[in-house]
């Protein structure tokens, strides 16, 4: 793997793979040691043009875990005010010696942009490009399902002998909220879909793409309808902003408080999934809007875990990215 | 001398006088810990165990083996393609204050052994390490030195020890080639993805 | 000092008299052997700036641009000596197609204000290259094009460059800002006789703005060049909104916000009994609304360009800001459907949109890149590979859409597009339709390099271009032709 720039350039095997990679590193975060030598002189580079405390750590946590070292540069700029731009910014880092870099950018694309160049020779993880991918975050996501459901005491995922070497096979995921600025969503749906779960939609009209008829997936345009027609295994509530709930000439919802109503998962909404079915959210939530506290909290809430979890799939992308022969794999 | 070094009952007998020389040397099973390095290490963990219990009725051979993974302790990852990592287990009550014993199938230079030692230094304090290999072919590229061996093979550095475990393989035997087959066999692990012995 | 004395390589002479003013500045010329509009064979002889004599070599042979240069019968009306000028320059047309110059209705020169992308001079030395006599800078400059003063500004420089005739093109309101209307009586009565006036790059998009401006060019028998893009509903677009930009996350560029600016100011057009041109047609739903408007009996005029004609969102995939156009590249149904729309009328002209940008506009992430192509060295590969060699256009049909219309839209028929025949200005483009060549962005007369076809094979190209008798760009394969 040279590069992780899309959950759409990966392979089943690929993400069996890196997930039960996830599992390795994970057991070595319960030992009081937590640290491995293993990309000991690696230089790994946090380039984030775009403000995000908690993935920056939840990166600079796992590249130190391997004992890398780590650099963070916070640049500048934005859609509207120019600033730095990506490429000098990549030259600069190749002079600095960095291994790999993990970048998070405003701008769809920026991720392959910075890979495809002659910029740099590190190896690029995208961090989250504008609104199209976030791979990590749905390999966490991808690995707390599969830890939580396959190999359960119940549900579709019972009877399988464990988490480790499998895929998601059997199981329905839910996402609601908007789609269609979600790079979470996007990375989301196309490795659930490798990894051969059934992906259902559940949006707004306004807050799904033009083009979703070409996505592997099933649309459902209110909360309730969709808790009826699906058993959900696992149900992810995106992370909506209320600037685009305000009703006004470019917004996409009337109120926050009819989304809340259609679309917010309560604790009666989390009564009627089945059972075993987990609660999810990416983070940073918006309770009350998207989650009510009942719901966050509950003992069905993943949400907490997903944060750890992170850092192990954190973990296992850099090992895969950075511990081979170069160009190897 | 290339072909069968060891065979079926070869390696038996040589398990047996090991699991022995274990117990001998450490007055008994009490805090033994068995450790096997993946890939083959680790049915071999497995055999001296039963065949201490079968001595030593108190010694827990289920709980009292596991594996030590050492692919992010290895020395030598960027000249290889991406190594899948393993699994660790260790026993519930950890390896503070125990005597653990790693086990591998081929014994070289040394450097899995000394990988081996960072990660069960980041596991717990055991009160010692000791070693038990079932082959070692010698060319030692470290001070490191193995206790208790089941069989010492002089090897030239281009040849290759293959061993087959019926668990991993279907059949045990240990085969000395002179590194230039192309029979398919891996060599001694250098570039294969699960582990090697070095 | 003249430039016939200069050797022409592959490019044009770096300086050059006012095109036909000195007497004996422009050297005769005699082409031979070409096939007119690829329909028959001819020589042509040029003097003074004019063509003197058209010898139809053949008058029965009727056959098309391939196989023009197999015949042999062409030689047997040969020119006789007092019909060939003292001094002439002799050009062997043989599998050359002469076409009436081109004339570009839609190019971006940026000078004034962006001089680093290109300038007057160096645009022109581009036309020229790819055929074309005369062009239409439009008026997005800094400052903006929409005063007298401007736009003979821009006039002049053409004017003194020599290489292609510029016609300025007004901007339609204040600054492009959409609300005031400019004084675009001046810029009509001004030395530039500005007859064409648009804000490109911007839509003229209040209703009664547009109203009163179709109204208003009606004075001067002006048009209104409308580059529709609602705004409203192309906020922040960067790419076509389809299937291809849901899985990019990559904002859309709805074909509606086209579709309804166009349908529209047709039905304005109609209603004040105007003329409106719509520029660069992208979409099949455009399409069908203009054919509807022409039904209709609406004086309406629209044009593509040939990365319309050419390439789909497909090739955003990648996010290689040279893709990165506006309005941006659609599916293959629209693409299908202005081909089809090129071929049968509905669609004019073809013009091209030649938008150059500096590399650091195009070196970066998608959302900070310019939005742009040049294209004035492509166009007619394009218009070549698309639609003559596919059987949807003839040579003569490419003379009529790429000069003969654009000329009329732009009231420059005076001068332009006119048929190669007697007595009409030698404004000539000489097309090799079997010089097939690899397109390297690099390697263009252009300032800027911001081309999406790089690597494409196109299957011909103009290899000598001629203004009122002077040639402008010549192949290095007529070295000796002028030594």
């Amino acid at each position: 793997m040279k590069h992780l720039l899309s959950t759409a350039d990966l392979s089943r095997e690929d993400a069996i793979r890196i997930l039960d990679t996830s599992e390795q590193m994970a057991a070595t975060q319960d030992r009081e040691i937590r640290k491995l030598p293993t990309l000991r002189g690696k230089t790994v580079v946090n380039l984030f043009f775009e403000d995000s405390t908690r993935t920056r750590i939840s990166f600079e946590a796992a590249a130190k875990r391997l004992s890398a070292d780590v650099i963070n540069f916070s640049a500048k700029g934005s859609s509207v005010s120019k600033g730095e731009s990506l490429k000098d910014t990549a030259l600069t880092l190749q002079a600095m010696g960095a291994d790999a870099v993990v970048i998070r950018h405003w701008a769809s694309g920026a991720a392959d942009r910075l890979a495809e160049s002659s910029w740099m020779r590190g190896a690029v993880l995208n961090a989250g490009d504008g609104t199209h991918q976030h791979p990590t975050q749905a390999l966490l996501d991808a690995y707390t399902m599969r830890k939580h459901l396959i190999g359960a005491e119940s549900g579709p995922g019972a009877g399988i002998d464990g988490p480790t070497g499998n895929d998601l096979t059997g199981l329905t995921v839910g996402l609601v909220g908007d789609v269609l600025h979600s790079r979470v969503a996007r990375s989301n749906i196309f490795l659930l879909h490798t990894l051969g779960a059934k992906v259902v939609l559940v949006s707004p009209p306004t807050l799904v793409p033009v083009g979703i008829g070409a996505w592997p997936v099933e649309v459902v345009h209110g909360l309730d309808a969709a808790l009826e027609t699906y058993d959900l295994d696992a149900i992810m509530m995106l992370r909506v902003q209320r600037e685009r709930m305000s009703g006004g000439g470019n917004s996409f919802f009337p109120s926050p408080q009819e989304y809340t109503r259609l679309f917010g998962l309560d604790g009666d909404r989390m009564r009627r999934l089945p059972d075993h079915a987990i609660v999810m959210h990416p983070g940073p939530m918006n309770r009350g809007l998207e989650i009510t506290a009942e719901a966050a909290d509950s003992p069905r809430s993943v949400i907490v875990e997903q944060v750890s979890n992170g850092v192990a799939v954190r973990m296992a992308a850099l090992y895969l990215l950075l511990a081979g022969e170069e160009g190897g794999e | 001398m290339t072909g069968t070094i060891l065979g079926a009952s070869d390696i038996s007998r040589a398990l047996t006088r090991i699991a022995h020389e274990i117990l001998e040397r450490n007055g008994g099973a009490d805090n033994l810990i068995l450790l096997g390095i993946p890939t083959r290490g680790l049915p071999l963990a497995h055999r001296l165990a039963a065949r201490i219990a079968d001595v030593e009725p108190s010694f827990d051979a289920a709980a009292r083996c596991g594996s030590l993974d050492i692919t992010m302790y290895r020395d030598d990852l960027a000249k290889h393609p991406t190594r899948n990592i393993g699994t660790t287990t260790l026993p519930s009550s950890g390896i503070d204050g125990a005597v653990v014993v790693l086990v591998d199938d081929v014994f070289h230079t040394g450097r899995t052994i000394r990988a081996a030692l960072d990660a069960v230094k980041d596991e717990g304090r055991p009160r010692g390490v000791q070693l038990a290999v079932l082959v070692d072919r010698g060319h030692r590229e470290l001070p490191i030195r193995a206790d208790f061996v089941g069989k010492n093979i002089p090897t030239a550095r281009s040849e290759r020890v293959h061993v087959l475990l019926t668990e991993t393989d279907g059949e045990d035997a240990v085969i000395l080639s002179d590194g230039k087959s192309s029979d398919g066999k891996p060599a001694d692990g250098a570039t294969s993805r699960q582990g090697s012995a070095e | 000092m003249s430039p016939s004395a200069e050797s022409p390589q592959d490019s044009t002479p770096v300086r050059s008299t006012p095109a036909g003013s000195t007497p004996g500045a422009a050297r005769a010329l005699v082409i031979e052997n070409v096939s007119l509009l690829g329909e028959s064979l001819a020589h042509i002889v040029v003097q003074d700036g004019k063509i003197k004599l058209v010898r139809v070599a053949d008058a029965a042979q009727g056959s098309d641009s391939a196989h023009s240069s197999d015949s042999a019968q062409g030689s047997a009306d040969v020119l006789r000596a007092d019909e060939v000028p003292e001094g002439a320059a002799r050009i062997d047309g043989t599998g050359l197609i002469a076409l009436p110059g081109l004339v570009d209705l839609h190019t971006h020169l940026r000078e004034p204000g962006r001089e680093d992308a290109e300038t007057i001079e160096s645009g022109s030395r581009s036309a020229a290259r790819g055929g074309f006599a005369a062009i239409f800078a439009m008026a997005n400059t800094t400052p903006t094009a929409d005063t007298a003063g401007v736009v003979e500004q821009v006039w002049s420089r053409g004017q003194e460059v020599g290489l292609v005739d510029v016609y300025p093109v007004g901007a339609v309101t204040v600054g492009l800002g959409g609300e005031q209307l400019s004084e675009m009586g001046a810029m009509a009565m001004s030395r530039a006789r500005v007859r064409v006036f648009s804000d490109d790059g911007k839509c003229v998009h209040d209703p009664v703005v547009m109203r009163r401006a179709l109204e208003y060019v009606k004075t001067f028998d002006g048009v209104v060049a409308q580059h529709a893009q609602d705004p409203r509903l192309t906020e922040g677009s960067q790419m076509h909104e389809g299937v291809v930009s849901a899985e990019l996350g990559l904002t859309g560029w709805p074909a509606v916000a086209e579709e309804s600016i166009i349908a529209r100011d047709v039905l304005l057009a109609k209603h004040v009994n105007s003329r409106v041109h719509i520029c660069h047609v992208s979409t099949a739903g455009s399409v069908n609304i203009l054919r509807w408007a022409k039904a209709e009996g609406i004086n309406v005029t629209a044009e593509v360009m040939p990365h319309h004609l050419l390439l789909t969102d497909e090739s955003v995939r990648g996010y290689d800001p040279r893709f990165k156009v506006n309005p941006p590249l659609r599916t293959q149904e629209d693409v299908d459907a202005v081909r089809a729309g090129l071929a049968d009328g509905t669609i004019d002209i073809v013009a091209t949109d030649h938008a150059p940008h500096p590399d650091e506009d195009k070196d970066c992430e998608w959302g900070a890149a310019a939005m742009g192509m040049i294209g004035l060295e492509t166009a007619l590969g394009i218009v070549q590979k698309t639609m003559v060699d596919t059987g949807l256009m003839s040579w003569a049909d490419v003379a009529h859409r790429m000069s003969q219309l654009p000329a009329r839209i732009g009231r420059v028929e005076a001068t332009h597009g006119l048929p190669l025949s007697q007595g009409e200005p030698a404004n000539i483009t000489l097309v090799d339709p079997r010089a097939a060549w690899t397109v390297d962005p690099n390697a263009t007369s252009s300032r800027s390099n911001n081309s999406p076809f790089g690597g494409i094979v196109l299957p011909g190209r103009a290899v000598a271009t001629f203004l009122r008798g002077k040639p402008t760009y010549l192949d290095s394969r007529f070295e000796g032709s002028f030594a």
